[in-house]
Parts: C-alpha cells; sequence; structure tokens
C-alpha cells in the first residue's frame, strides 16, 4: 500500500477475526483495528473529515487557529492534521485527563487549556464554547456537532464493514460523540438495514455526573437516538475484564473504551447464541492501549484496575 | 417484589442522601409512580409529559430503556434500574 503523505493513510482499517473469543462457529465477533491509523485512533477519520469540510467551505486557512474541547484522542488528530497543515491548535481538557494525553497533545504541537474535573467533558465544552465566544476568529470545529464527523463514518467506517463482512449482521460501537455511531447507522440503514446498530456507553464515577441541576446537561448535537437500536451502560469493572480478556486470548492490545464496547458486542453474541442464531458482529477497537497504561487498567487484579479508574475519565 | 434503583447525586435530595434505594413495579413507569409515594418530587425531576427528560437517562440492568420499551420497559424482581443526568463524559 502506498500513500503520498500520512494524511491520505486515514481509514481503510483491518478487519480482524476473533476465533477464540468468539462464541461459536456460527456466532462470531470481528475487530475492526482503528488503532491502525496515522495517530492510533479512530478519530482520525473524524478530524480529517472536520478541517477538509472547514477549508473547502473558507473557514479555515493557513495560520488560522482550531480551537476543541478534546480530552486525548480528537486532539491528537487534529493537532497531527494541524500540523501538518499549518494551523494553531488549541485544546480545552478536563484537567484529571492522563499524563500520556497531555504529552501526546504537546508534542503535536498543541497547546492545552485546563477545565476544571468535576463535570468532566460537560465542563470542557463550556469553557471551549466561552473561550469561542472570546476569540471570534479561532475556528472551533465542534466534534459533539459537526456532520462531519459522522460522515466520516457513513462514507468510510460503514462501507468499509460492509465491503469487508457483507454476512454482517451487528455493528457495535462506542457512544461519545456519537459520530461513529450516527454514520455507520445511517449508512446501514441505507445499505443493509437488518443490521443491529448497538452503542456501548462507558458509566463513569459520580463525579462526572455531578451537575447542579438537570438541565445543566449535556446530548451531542449530533446524536439521534433513529439510527441506533440498543444502548448500554458500561462500567470501568467489565471494560477492564474485556480488555484484559482481548488482550490474552486474541493478542489485540486496545484502549479501555474498546473493552466496554467487546462487552456489548460479547453480550450480543450470547443472545444470538441463545436465540440459536447465526450473527456476525463487528465491533471497533478505537485505538491502542499505550496512552491508558498509567491508568493500572493492564496491571494488578481487576478490583485494583476498577478503583482506580472510578475517579477517572477512563474512555 | 424488590427492585434497586441507584440515583445520581443531583436528586439524592429525594432519597435522604441515600445512593441506593428500594422500588416496585412491573414497569418503570410503575417504578416511576412507586418512588414517588416514598420520595415525593422525584418523578417531576424525571418525566416532562410523561415522557423522561432530556437529559435524564434510565438503564434497567444496563440497557437504555429508550431501546428496550420505554417507560413500558417490563421489569423483574432483581432488576437493577440506574438512573444518570446526560453528560458529555470523558476522552474524546
Amino acid at each position: 500500500m502506498r500513500f503520498d503523505t500520512l494524511i491520505d493513510s486515514v481509514g481503510n482499517t483491518p478487519l480482524v477475526g476473533l476465533p477464540r473469543l468468539s462464541p461459536t462457529p456460527d456466532v462470531r465477533v470481528w475487530a475492526k483495528l482503528e488503532d491502525r491509523n496515522p495517530t492510533g485512533s479512530i478519530k482520525d477519520r473524524a478530524a480529517l473529515a472536520m478541517i477538509e469540510r472547514a477549508e473547502a467551505e473558507g473557514v479555515l486557512r493557513p495560520g488560522c487557529t482550531i480551537l476543541e474541547p478534546t480530552s486525548g484522542n480528537t486532539g491528537i488528530s487534529l493537532a497531527m492534521v494541524a500540523k501538518l497543515r499549518g494551523y494553531r491548535m488549541v485544546c480545552v481538557m478536563p484537567e484529571n485527563t492522563s499524563e500520556e494525553r497531555r504529552q501526546l497533545l504537546r508534542m503535536w504541537g498543541a497547546e492545552i487549556v485546563s477545565s476544571p474535573a468535576a463535570g468532566g467533558s460537560n465542563e470542557a465544552v463550556r469553557v471551549a464554547k466561552q473561550v469561542a465566544l472570546e476569540h471570534p476568529d479561532w475556528v472551533m470545529l465542534y466534534q459533539y456537532g459537526n456532520t462531519a464527523n459522522a460522515d466520516a463514518h457513513y462514507r468510510g467506517t460503514g462501507p468499509e464493514i460492509l465491503a469487508d463482512l457483507p454476512e454482517v449482521t451487528h455493528f457495535v460501537g462506542g457512544l461519545g460523540t456519537t459520530g461513529t455511531l450516527m454514520g455507520v447507522g445511517r449508512f446501514f440503514r441505507e445499505a443493509k438495514p437488518d443490521v443491529r446498530i448497538v452503542a456501548a456507553e462507558p458509566r463513569y464515577g459520580e463525579l462526572v455526573y455531578g451537575l447542579r441541576n438537570l438541565d445543566e446537561g449535556f446530548v451531542p448535537e449530533l446524536y439521534d437516538p433513529q439510527y441506533i437500536d440498543a444502548r448500554f451502560s458500561v462500567g470501568p469493572r467489565d471494560a477492564v475484564r474485556r480488555v484484559r480478556e482481548l488482550l490474552e486470548s486474541e493478542g489485540i492490545f486496545a484502549g479501555i473504551s474498546t473493552g466496554a464496547i467487546l462487552h456489548a458486542a460479547l453480550a450480543q453474541a450470547a443472545k444470538a447464541v441463545k436465540a440459536g442464531e447465526s450473527a456476525d458482529i463487528a465491533f471497533v477497537v478505537a485505538d491502542g492501549g499505550w496512552k491508558y497504561l498509567s491508568t493500572g487498567a493492564y496491571e494488578g487484579t481487576v478490583d485494583e484496575a476498577e478503583e482506580r479508574l472510578e475517579g477517572q475519565l477512563w474512555a | 417484589m424488590a427492585i434497586e434503583v441507584r440515583v445520581p447525586t443531583i436528586l439524592r435530595t429525594y432519597t435522604d442522601g441515600e445512593k441506593k434505594v428500594s422500588a416496585t413495579g412491573d414497569s418503570v413507569s410503575a417504578l416511576i409512580e412507586d418512588l414517588e409515594a416514598n420520595h415525593a418530587g422525584i418523578k417531576d425531576r424525571l418525566l416532562e409529559d410523561g415522557q423522561p427528560r432530556r437529559f435524564v437517562n434510565i438503564y434497567v440492568n444496563d440497557e437504555d430503556i429508550r431501546f428496550s420499551g420505554g417507560l413500558e420497559t417490563p421489569l423483574s424482581d432483581g432488576d437493577i434500574v440506574v438512573i444518570l443526568p446526560a453528560v458529555a463524559g470523558g476522552a474524546r
């Protein structure tokens, strides 16, 4: 495979069968390796798509500053493209995200504005919107509402899965900005409506849900429930268990959100087995485990790992 | 019949600070009525015009009820219901 630049190599990731984790020869789970993207995560797709659309619309010109509420992968992806295309990058993120993330962002030249830990990414979004008002010439691509995010998956992730696995019956992705599920969901509604679209949503410790009132809640502007069929809340314990299982039985070293996604995928597999149905379940490996080593998720007992992750934005 | 209901910090003013309370009901709708009977005022924080409020998520055994039958999602003894506010969450 040959590409003119790194950016041209975004997407077209491998789909890998998991013979040990699949419960039977008729109910199979398949991992889409999104860590095989230039900066190591599925966000490369959304970041590139958002920047390219902004450039096409004339909103982004060389020397512009890009601003984004992001505690990691999107910031890293944007920072990479920004560096190659000549933009300044400012990321707003909660102060309690891992050191690897901050270091990676700084390495790619991004500047970090910290938002308070309590209130997690809600607060980062709020702070970023405020900063955007104060700097009207900065460009906030806004991954939570930018349709280019979902479109990247409608055009890329979804079609790639169908091309590699025409017999696909389920797609399982992580629910964050909702871009992946909205894009892949919309794609399958059109191309193969029988495919069941399943969302795995990380469940955090209490601090992250510490709103002052229920009207302060946040739902990404991209989110449209019509594109998903089921949504599961997965806690850090199950995510850690599954990510260790994935490594141990299939040799895939994945980030913790992938553990949550796998948990939901295996639940769908178990349902299919119980119903006596065959299934081909494609799920997302959103990134590799490298950035999460300092969280303690991969060492010690599951109890210890769960405890360590409770207070963190683990996915 | 006993259903464990986990309540987010913000609603614990209705449960005397308890994070877990017990309730009964054969559907989420019935459960909310039962919660209201013991924790007056909580129903109005959860529902608006008879539907879950926009920023309120309700899970039965970790599954979001909006996809499993809404307020008519059936409940059985031993089920766990979790109520969480909608948040932007973590690392994106």
